[in-house]
């Protein structure tokens, strides 16, 4: 089933997606954000209980008051009444050297260690399709403290078990991996959302679990839609619901032209 | 020693047709300044489909709308990607994708934003390479020119990203006097970098302005005269790409290229008519609107004007 306010007209499953992902990113910390949905999400959150997230782009915009939905990470819009219009290079150390409490991303597969692949469909030397590749995913992965994924259309095409091309680091094959790859202690995945659920990863075994289920939403098509087997406890709740006015925020000022939220 | 970099100051304008045919050549590496569609040097672009370059390898440092035509067109047929073949939230690339996914154009390597800025900064340093923490243990690092090696200090792994030496570098920058000091009014990105390890380097800007007004504020200078090679004034030179500050993307005619590129036919007939079949910038711009198509990218570029998202239907 979908999610009971999508099939009742409430609001659109992309504008509950932004939601969600607002409700993820806490006040007073640093969001590395990626084109999209991790945008609208960073925005929302910023307008509503965490004001004083400092949004920060890849092409050197940090900590802007985001007055519109950028289209690219690059524009003008991402270091409005920013605090700085810096440079990647800027930006990426700051990453680098532990000033990213999140980065927030856009996947198009995903494997059970949190794995990403926007690299390609098929053999990376034939590809059957040709996506844009890393951009800065790799390095807000690598870098940022704790990642949160956003894949709209969880299905057992986008939850693989094995992603056609490691793009940008999860787990990658698990407990210890990251680390003995010479990335960051304790950093790794922390959050995916998707049409059905919010899932997190068990401490133990890196994979990932079920955290809370959508309202509506039940238990077996998060399983069926998942080539992977995904940790399913009784612990899982019901996720939350968007307030009128976090419907307003998203269209009538961050996304009036519907670019995002419109499909 | 950099001795093809002149150390004097002169006079270093030129037209864009004598600056591609001077410092572009065909089998060149290149890389195009700004980010995505963002601070784009188009006059290059265009003049270098004008001129039939062929065989060009291009860096893909998020290298959207440029990269996308010069593959159309067939002058760039090597890439190495960080984010290509994608116009962001405009949806991927039909023109590229299928010179990929045919062959025609290849990926010589992958790698990602951070290290393509950082092959820039190794060049830039006069390194043979800078160490990172991006890339490791992904396929991403592998197909990658980096290497992983252990950190001589604590033993752990590091990557290694190797300097980056483009054959030809093009900026488009909103000022700069006529020897090539140029100031940015927005975020560098990676110019920067970019300006100092190219091998040549031509600046397209906004406006020629007096050397006088560089020196009475000489902190404002991001590019150094003495890593210029040419210096070319087009106003509106980013278009159909944004200028922070001056001019937003123009949307549809972003959304007419994403539309008529899902054909090599269509590709075709957009270069006929809008780089093929203009001989100068200003009769190009003339087609897409003139002066009223400029002042309404004005007014949006401050927000006076509401979003318009084209492409939406045709992606």
């Amino acid at each position: 089933m979908p999610i009971t306010g999508v099939t009742q007209g409430k609001y659109s499953l992309r504008e509950y997606l932004a939601f969600i992902g607002a409700s993820v990113l806490e006040d007073k910390k640093s969001v590395l954000v990626g084109t999209g949905l991790p945008m609208i999400a960073s925005m929302l959150a910023q307008k509503t209980h965490a004001p004083n997230l400092l949004i920060m782009f890849e092409a050197g915009g940090v900590g802007p008051l985001l007055p519109e939905l950028p289209v690219s990470v690059g524009e003008s819009t991402t270091y409005y009444k920013g605090v700085s219009a810096s440079s990647m290079h800027e930006v990426m150390s700051l990453c680098q050297a532990g000033y990213a409490d999140y980065a927030f991303l856009g996947a198009a597969q995903v494997d059970m260690y949190g794995n990403i692949n926007t690299t390609v469909i098929g053999p990376h030397d034939s590809p059957r399709v040709r996506l844009p590749g890393s951009g800065g995913a790799n390095d807000a992965a690598s870098f940022a403290h704790r990642l949160i994924t956003i894949i709209a259309n969880q299905s057992q095409k986008t939850f693989v078990d094995t992603v056609d091309f490691v793009t940008t680091p999860g787990y990658l094959r698990g407990p210890g991996a990251r680390e003995k790859a010479g990335l960051a202690s304790g950093s790794g995945p922390y959050r995916v959302i998707t049409q059905l659920g919010i899932f997190d990863f068990e401490e133990a075994t890196k994979k990932l679990r079920l955290l809370s289920l959508h309202p509506g939403v039940r238990i077996e098509e998060v399983r069926e839609n998942s080539k992977f087997d995904i940790i399913i406890t009784d612990k899982a709740e019901t996720s939350a619901e968007p307030a009128v006015e976090h419907l307003r925020i998203l269209r009538e000022e961050i996304d009036p032209a519907g670019v995002i939220l419109g499909k | 020693m950099r001795e093809n970099k002149s150390r004097e100051l002169k006079d270093k304008t030129m037209s864009v047709r004598q600056a591609v045919s001077q410092f572009i050549h065909d089998g060149d590496f290149i890389a195009s300044g700004g980010f995505g569609h963002v601070r784009v040097s188009m006059p290059i672009i265009y003049e270098i489909v004008r001129q039939k370059k062929r065989n060009l390898a291009m860096a893909g440092k998020t290298a959207v709308h440029d990269l996308d035509i010069l593959v159309g067109a067939g002058c760039v047929n090597k890439v190495e990607v960080a984010y290509s073949f994608g116009h962001e939230l405009r949806g991927l690339s039909p023109a590229s994708r299928r010179m990929v996914e045919t062959g025609q154009c290849k990926v010589i390597a992958e790698t990602s934003n951070a290290a393509y800025q950082w092959r820039f900064l190794a060049g830039m340093m006069g390194l043979p390479f800078v160490p990172s923490r991006n890339l490791l243990a992904t396929d991403t690092g592998s197909y990658s020119s980096c290497k992983v090696v252990k950190d001589p200090f604590s033993g752990k792994p590091i990557n290694l990203i190797p300097a980056a030496y483009p054959d030809s570098a093009f900026i488009h920058v909103h000022r700069c006097d006529i020897y090539g000091n140029a100031q940015i009014d927005s975020t560098v990105v990676e110019d920067v970098e970019l300006a100092r390890c190219a091998r040549r380097l031509i600046l397209t800007t906004e406006e020629i302005v007096d050397d006088e007004l560089i020196r009475r504020e000489p902190w404002k200078t991001k590019i150094p005269f003495f890593v210029v090679d040419a210096v070319v004034e087009v106003p509106y030179g980013s278009h159909p790409c944004e200028m922070p500050g001056m001019y937003y993307y123009d949307e549809e005619l972003i959304a007419e290229w994403l539309k008529l590129s899902r054909t090599q036919q269509g590709v075709d007939s957009y270069l006929q008519k809008y780089v093929l079949g203009v001989d100068t910038f200003e009769e190009y711009l003339e087609l897409c609107g003139g002066i009223k198509k400029i002042n309404y990218l004005k007014r949006r570029e401050f927000l006076k004007e509401p979003m318009i998202a084209p492409w939406r239907k045709e992606a």
